[in-house]
């Protein structure tokens, strides 16, 4: 980093509070869109690393079949892919939906 | 990765931990606009310790994604409305009032109550305004007879009622404007579901769909689906072959070109558009209406200080769709988190994913991944592109589903 930045970046104290959410790589905060609990397109969040990054190559390279991820593997690179495979996996699933409740 | 993301997520952590009793007053962030964009940033902003406010005149949010099925009678009006208490509960603070000036120079936002909020950073999501100075003849009065049911409520729903209405026999048309607009495929979406209304309940009424362009989104998709599903219900009239509206009567219930004069029993005439209009009044947008932006922050080119995100942009290659929307807002959150911390954003890469209905069960989309490239928002060569024009009906059904998943997925997420 360079001195200027992290000298604003010290000054900056309220800065703190943001570091608690691990910043996405590229790509990957689009990825929610599609995918969830309960949908077709299926909940990746907390996904293994390694089960992500292999279904994203298989995407890329068209041996895996798909409707739109092949189209969108395609648009990031091998380590790019591997980026937003180890941040989802650090992502913790999000809890059921209080409707789905069981009584 | 960056050398800046690597020392962030070196250091980082401990730093935060380390230094509490130093935080300030949160940066102040206001957000213009709660639709797919604004409550999606808001909430970002939120998340990353900033103190934001959400600016937004209605109660209630309509949703435009998903309004085609209500007008062909597909889907009840209720799974278009979302409201804000969600947002509330996330702890997001939501002033439910027009915006009606904003002072770049001193940070402030005038609201239509009189009050003011000062801004560190302000983000706009303002979504569009109808042009209704663009069509002789079609002004807002004129919706009121022809609707253009392009933003969606009480035009979606007088849409409907005609439609409903409307005698067997009779003659729908349906004119769609040049580029750029809203939802480049909802138009096409629009006319296979009324034509599959016709098709299914008056089958000799016909629909007209008159293009002010020869060329547009998922072409081939649709015109492949319209052939098999509706060769008698939808007629196309590309510009070459005069498809571009000229002026309306709505009294007579006339569209114009200059080829023709067509006499519609129904006519929904969506115009061209601009960025809503706090946009211009903000000074961010340009002599076309839209907003120019800087594509690794969404920060106008026009304007320090104020960012611009969702259909109201100028995002190059991304489409105005509430997915490109969605995206826009969170890449655009991180931005403004960084750039109110003194450090460089880092450049992003956003993805949109556009599905429509060609009838009930029968989907198509189109996807695109982008990266800022020459100062504009451009198309990640080699990847993107539209479903297989040959595919089979098992994959229609399947995109069908997905079309249907995806919108309960991105309305939980946004408002839910």
């Amino acid at each position: 980093m360079r001195p200027a930045v992290l000298a604003a970046w010290l000054l900056a104290g309220s800065v703190g509070m943001v570091l608690a959410r691990e910043r996405p790589p590229p790509g990957a905060s689009s990825c929610a869109g599609c995918h969830a609990e309960g949908a077709a397109m299926g909940a990746i969040d907390g996904r293994p690393e390694a089960e992500i990054a292999a279904a994203l190559a298989q995407y890329r390279s068209g041996v895996r079949p798909a409707s739109v991820m092949s189209r969108i593997a395609r648009g990031f690179s091998e380590e790019e892919s591997r980026a937003i495979a180890a941040y989802l996996s650090r992502q913790r699933p999000a809890a059921p939906e209080t409707s789905q409740e069981r009584p | 990765m960056s050398r800046t993301r690597r020392a962030f997520l070196a250091t980082g952590a401990a730093f935060a931990l380390g230094r509490p009793a130093l935080a300030q007053a949160a940066a102040k962030v206001v957000v213009i606009g709660g639709g797919f964009g604004g409550a999606t940033a808001a909430r970002a902003l939120h998340g990353g310790g900033l103190d934001v406010t959400l600016v937004e005149v209605n109660s209630t949010y309509v949703s435009c994604p998903f309004s085609n099925e209500v007008i062909a009678g597909l889907q009840p009006m209720a799974a278009q409305r979302f409201g804000y208490e969600g947002l509330a509960r996330a702890g997001i603070r939501i002033v439910h009032a027009a915006a009606t000036g904003i002072d770049a120079d001193a940070r402030r936002v005038t609201l239509a109550d009189g009050t003011a909020r000062t801004y560190d950073r302000l983000v706009l999501s303002p979504g569009i305004d109808l042009r209704f100075d663009a069509i002789p003849g079609y002004d807002a009065a004129a919706a009121e007879r022809m609707p253009h049911a392009w933003k969606a409520g009480e035009q979606t729903l007088l849409l409907a009622r005609q439609l409903a209405a409307m005698p067997e026999g009779g003659t729908v048309v349906l004119a769609v404007p040049g580029n750029p607009y809203r939802c480049p495929p909802g138009p096409y979406e629009r006319a296979s579901l009324i034509a599959h209304v016709l098709k299914t309940t008056k089958p000799r009424a016909k629909l007209i769909l008159l293009d002010a362009k020869d060329t547009f989104s998922k072409q081939r998709l649709f015109q492949s689906g319209w052939k098999a599903l509706y060769p008698t219900q939808l007629e196309y009239v590309p510009l070459a072959e005069g498809g571009q509206v000229t002026a309306v009567d709505p009294d007579a219930m006339i569209v114009r070109t200059d080829f023709s004069d067509y006499k519609a029993d129904v006519a929904c005439i969506i115009p061209p558009q601009r960025a809503g209009r706090i946009a211009a009044v903000a000074g961010v947008a340009d002599r076309s209406g839209w907003c120019p932006i800087d594509p690794v922050t969404f920060e106008s080119r026009l304007v320090p200080g104020i960012h611009v995100i969702g259909d109201a942009a100028i995002a190059g290659a991304m489409p105005k769709s509430a997915f490109s929307a969605n995206a826009q807002a969170k890449v655009c959150a991180d931005a403004v988190i960084d750039l109110l911390a003194g450090r460089a954003p880092e450049t992003p890469k956003l993805i949109n994913t556009c599905y429509s209905l060609v009838a009930p069960g029968y989907g198509i989309s189109i996807a695109g991944v982008y990266h800022p490239a020459g100062g504009v928002l451009a198309d990640v060569e080699g990847a993107g592109g539209i479903s297989p024009v040959d595919a089979s009906m098992a994959l229609r059904e399947q995109e069908a589903l997905h079309a249907a998943d995806w919108y309960r997925t991105i309305t939980r997420q946004v408002f839910g």
